[in-house]
């Protein structure tokens, strides 16, 4: 069914691109963190491919937003290694502007920037860090913006839009700055139903564009459907992996009692 | 004798701009070093975070007379005779507002959430950046209210300046009962003017309270 409503997800399984091109975008290695005495990672190691859509599903306080904030070095690890983008994460000399060059966070509270206009929002990065003209990055932001279907909005304030176009401006933000991987923090847990679709479309069209994404998602129908691979933390680890049907055949009795309460 | 009267009220309004031009120096000079002790007091370098904690807690601990006394009179101290009222005044103020600003503006940069600093950060902007184009602009908007606000003891403080010689509002008064005596005329008046600098600054201060606090949400 999957194949059918996604052509795009069909090809990429005829000639998996991670395997073939050899280093994934993301390598995480026996990877632990704590915070004081807690816990959080417990040896956690992840390969992600290029073109790979990777869905973290799990408990509240699993570790899952803990993990993504570590592949974009903003908490540093305790032990183990990770690789994202040709960036050794854990290195101590880690130039942290270079990775963010690479790779896009979108969060669940959207942090826009109030006191900006979501084109201003969208025009920052660019004019400050790859140096682009305005009018450069005004073409790119109403490029973006149109792309996530917000065109006519470019010149609202967050406050004046609604929760699900303030988090598909915080996409097209990410967006602009080119990144080679996108990573995505529950980005639609604070929308209600009508809203979460209109965002959860976005990400399907950028997945469908073969863009490597990380997303930690509580929207099971969307990780069967768009997700090359599902991955279930529990208590700190990858607790089970596999595709989407792994959600119709979990194989831990952890993963099968999350399914029964999350569906 | 002569009593109270037309000449009087000019002397008073000539010592008052002298009043507003302490003000304006102490505000403008302390603003600069206020700001700067501010951005120190959040940076991401502990010894420059301590050299400011340091500098608010010194100045913030001092009374603004002994503030004044020991710039008029220390300096003389070290070799420099004859320090100008204006200077020794403008001086002292300048680094009791600093020692205020700081403390008010860091706090107005530390109540703009965490999340726009890492949502910056995310961006890949400098740490310069970050400060310049998403958190000062916000901050300002929360700092506008209590920093005019504070303008108002500014104004009402420079009536210490008096100690070092320096002739504004209250130091006229006082001169001019020197010579008729008629102590409650006089300060009635010169609080009048005090008023008269101070109420429409609290006023301001109090509308864009509001007017921020609205647009907010
Ligand atoms: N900055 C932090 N300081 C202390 N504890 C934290 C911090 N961030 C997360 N935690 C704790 O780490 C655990 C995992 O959190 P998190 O990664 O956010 O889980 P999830 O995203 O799966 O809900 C939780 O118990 C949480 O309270
Ligand atoms: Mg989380």
């Amino acid at each position: 069914m999957s194949a059918v409503a996604n052509p795009t997800r069909a090809a990429r399984e005829d000639t998996p691109r991670s395997s073939q091109a050899g280093a994934p975008v993301v390598r995480l290695h026996d990877v632990h963190k704590s915070f004081g005495a807690l816990k959080v990672l417990d040896g956690v190691s992840l390969d992600v491919g290029p073109g790979e859509i990777a869905a973290i599903i799990g408990q509240s306080g699993s570790g899952k937003s803990t993990a993504l904030r570590c592949i974009n070095a903003l908490e540093t690890i305790q032990q183990g290694t990770i690789h994202v983008c040709g960036h050794a994460i854990h290195d101590p000399g880690l130039d942290r502007r270079a990775l963010r060059r690479d790779v896009g966070i979108v969060f669940q509270s959207y942090n826009l920037f109030p006191h900006l206009t979501a084109e201003q929002n969208i025009m920052l990065a660019p004019t400050c860090v790859k140096g682009m003209t305005k009018a450069q990055a005004r073409d790119l932001a109403r490029a973006v913006l149109s792309h996530v279907g917000l065109a006519e909005k470019a010149e609202h304030y967050p406050e004046q839009l609604s929760g699900g176009q303030q988090q598909r401006v915080a996409i097209a933000r990410s967006l602009a700055m080119r990144p080679k991987l996108m990573l995505f923090d529950e980005v639609t847990s604070a929308l209600d139903p009508q809203l979460t679709g209109e965002v959860l479309k976005v990400m399907e069209n950028l997945a469908r564009e073969g863009m490597t994404m990380i997303l930690v998602t509580h929207e099971m129908a969307f990780a069967r459907k768009v997700a090359s691979k599902v991955v279930y933390m529990h208590r700190g680890r990858v607790w089970e992996t596999g595709t989407g049907a792994m959600l119709d055949d979990p194989q831990t009795p952890e993963l099968r009692a999350f399914i029964g309460n999350g569906l | 004798m002569q009593s109270f009267g037309l000449a009087h009220v000019e002397f008073l309004a000539w010592a008052a701009l002298w009043t507003v031009g302490l003000s304006a120096i102490a505000f403008v000079g302390g603003g600069l070093l206020g700001f700067a002790v501010a951005l120190l007091r959040v940076s991401s370098n502990p010894a420059a975070r301590v050299a400011a904690i340091v500098y608010i807690q010194i100045v913030q601990g001092t009374p603004l007379l002994i503030l004044l006394f020991l710039i008029y009179f220390g300096v003389a101290v070290i070799g420099f005779t004859g320090v100008p009222a204006i200077l020794a005044a403008g001086a002292g103020l300048t680094i009791y507002a600093s020692g205020f600003l700081a403390e008010i503006w860091r706090g107005c940069i530390q109540s703009v959430p965490k999340t726009q600093w890492e949502a910056a950060e995310c961006l890949a902007l400098t740490r310069w950046q970050r400060m310049t184009r998403v958190i000062l602009p916000q901050a300002l908007r929360i700092a506008t209210p209590p920093t005019v606000g504070f303008l108002v003891q500014i104004v009402k403080n420079t009536s210490l300046a008096s100690v070092v010689g320096f002739v504004e509002l209250a130091q006229a008064g006082k001169l001019i009962n020197n010579s008729i005596f008629e102590p409650f005329t006089i300060f009635v008046t010169v609080a009048v003017f005090y008023f008269a600098l101070c109420f429409p600054l609290s006023t301001w201060s109090r509308s864009l309270e509001r007017t921020l606090n609205v647009s907010r949400r």
